[in-house]
Parts: C-alpha cells; structure tokens; sequence
C-alpha cells in the first residue's frame, strides 16, 4: 500500500504533456522545441512508471521506459545536429525559417 | 510516514511544473535548459516513490547528465543567436492551435474527473524486487533481448548520423580559385544561394565563424 494515490502521478504526468505540446506549438525556436519534445517524452515515461507500479508483476512499463530513454538520447544528438547544420545554412533559429524544401 | 510522503510528491511534481513551464516560457534557451534539468530531476523524485529505483539513476544519468548538456554544448556554440528576436509574424496561428490545445486538454482533464469514481483504488505493496537492477536487467535481458540489441544499434546510427549531419562541409583551401579565401567561399554556390543571396556567403564551418 503506498500512500499517495496512482491518480495523483497521472495527473501531473498528463499536465506535464500538455506544457509540452503546448509550448511545442506556441514556441518558434528550435532548441525549444526539441526541449518541448523532451517534456513529452518524460511525461509518457513518468506514466508508463506508474502504470507499471499498478501492476507489478513484471518490468513491462519500466522496460518501456528505458528503451524510450535510450531513443531520446538518440533523438536529442540527431535533432540538435540538424539544428547545427540549420543555422550554418539559415544563420538563424526560428522554425519559420525552414522552408528549403519549398519550390 | 504519510506526510512525507506527500511532502515529497508535492515537492517533486512541483519541480516538475515549474520546471516544464520555465522551459516552455524562457525566453533564452540557457534558463530553458535549466528549466529542463529541473524537471528531469523531480521526474526521478517521482520514480523513486514509484520503486523504479535504477529508472530514476538512469535518468540522472542520460537525461540530465546527457542530454541537457548537450543542449548547453549547442546553445553555448551558437552564442546570443540561440535567442530567436521577437516578431509577430506567424503569431496569431500558432496561439490559436495552443489555446484550442490546452482548453481542449483542460475539457478532458474535467470530464475524466467528473467520471472517475470517488475514493482512489487501493495499489498493494510493490513486491521486493520491482525496479531492481538485477530484477529490471533479468527481464531486460531474457524477454527483451531483441530490442535491446536493437536499440544499440539505433544508438551506434544516430551517433555517425550525427556527426555526419552536425560536421558539414570543409572547404579545402587549395581547391579555391587565386586570391579567394574561405571568407569568401560558399559551400555550394547553387541554388540556395540564388534563393537566399547573403545567407550562404559566410563561412563554411562553424569555429570559423565570427562573432555576432
């Protein structure tokens, strides 16, 4: 038995979600936007642990979790890459500003 | 024992909310990072009170150790132009998709409560080994070999991809035409340099660049 509810995480892992994809909307700067990215990541991460904590009769959810880790750390080196290889290009870090591909 | 386990928890997913809203609303990336690291650290508070012992060493460890660094390493690089200036092109789209966001997110958030029933479920102890190394490591390696050994894999292709992309191109000097330095060259005098004149025309790489 463990004294502060499961909902109580749930919560705060789903208003963690929201802060993320709400500033992933809301910011242009792309290093904040991969930190939005990240503050997802963490909330998915915090509610896959608790689930787990539900039922713990094996690892399933903590498992997810790291393996989630894992592309994340590989997500932030790719994504902070292109971010370096963006601004060499654009000189700059706003998110409008991408538009290479367009004709 | 009940009170400090709230204490912690309030403690904690305070951190949590602060620190995602400080990374949200930084205007400089720096305190955004900061702001990261602060809720990287509550979020391993959460997973010790939820017995995920190693998952909270290991999010010391990769996230903040890792990946927030890594992020500094990029924004102290790009120096004061990691600050996007503020402008108000574009504006009014994007508050508009945030607002519908969040107050749709609110709206789910208070019919979930208004169906949940009163009285939280009871969660039995947690059984010894839940969240241990050798519990986690045990199942990590006999069930989840395969994507285990994958994900290393993923690792060992975003690192050379990485660098491959982060690298850029070297311009050799002694293929330069006479007289021509690297502050003149483009990289690829092409297409994006007709589409975007000025934004190709400083240097090929990153430390020989100038201060802004």
């Amino acid at each position: 038995m463990i004294s502060v509810p499961i909902e109580y995480y749930l919560v705060v892992a789903a208003v963690l979600f929201v802060i993320g994809s709400i500033g992933f909307l809301l910011r242009r700067n792309l290093l904040v936007l991969l930190m939005s990215i990240e503050l997802m990541l963490n909330a998915v991460n915090l509610t896959l642990v608790a689930y787990n904590r539900v039922h713990p009769h094996d690892h399933a959810g903590q498992i997810f979790t790291f393996f989630v880790i894992a592309i994340a750390a590989a997500e932030a080196a790719v994504g902070l890459a292109i971010v370096l290889a963006f601004y060499r290009i654009r000189k700059t870090m706003r998110s409008d500003d991408a538009d290479l591909l367009r004709s | 024992m009940k009170i400090f386990e709230f204490a912690f928890f309030g403690l904690a997913s305070l951190l949590v909310l602060l620190g995602g809203l400080a990374t949200v609303a930084a205007r400089n990336p720096i305190r955004g990072a900061m702001g990261l690291l602060t809720s990287i650290v509550g979020i391993a508070g959460l997973y010790l009170m939820l017995s995920a012992e190693f998952l909270a060493a290991i999010q010391i460890l990769v996230y903040a150790g890792a990946i927030v660094i890594l992020f500094l390493f990029v924004i102290m690089l790009l120096g004061p132009s990691a600050t996007s200036p503020r402008d108000a092109r574009t504006a009014v789209p994007r508050y508009v998709g945030a607002g519908v966001l969040g107050a749709s997110s609110i709206g789910a958030l208070a019919l979930v409560a208004s169906a949940s029933k009163p009285g939280v479920t009871a969660i039995p102890a947690a059984p010894e080994s839940l969240g241990t190394i050798e519990a986690l490591g045990h199942e990590l390696f006999t069930k989840g070999i395969v994507p285990f050994e994958l994900s290393g894999a993923l690792l060992l292709v975003a690192v050379i991809g990485a660098v491959a992309v982060a690298r850029g191109k070297q311009v050799d000097p002694t293929l330069l035409p006479a007289g021509e330095g690297p502050d003149t060259a483009s990289p690829e005098p092409g297409d994006q340099g007709a589409a975007q004149p000025g934004a190709l025309a400083g240097h090929a790489t990153l430390s020989a660049k100038e201060p802004h």
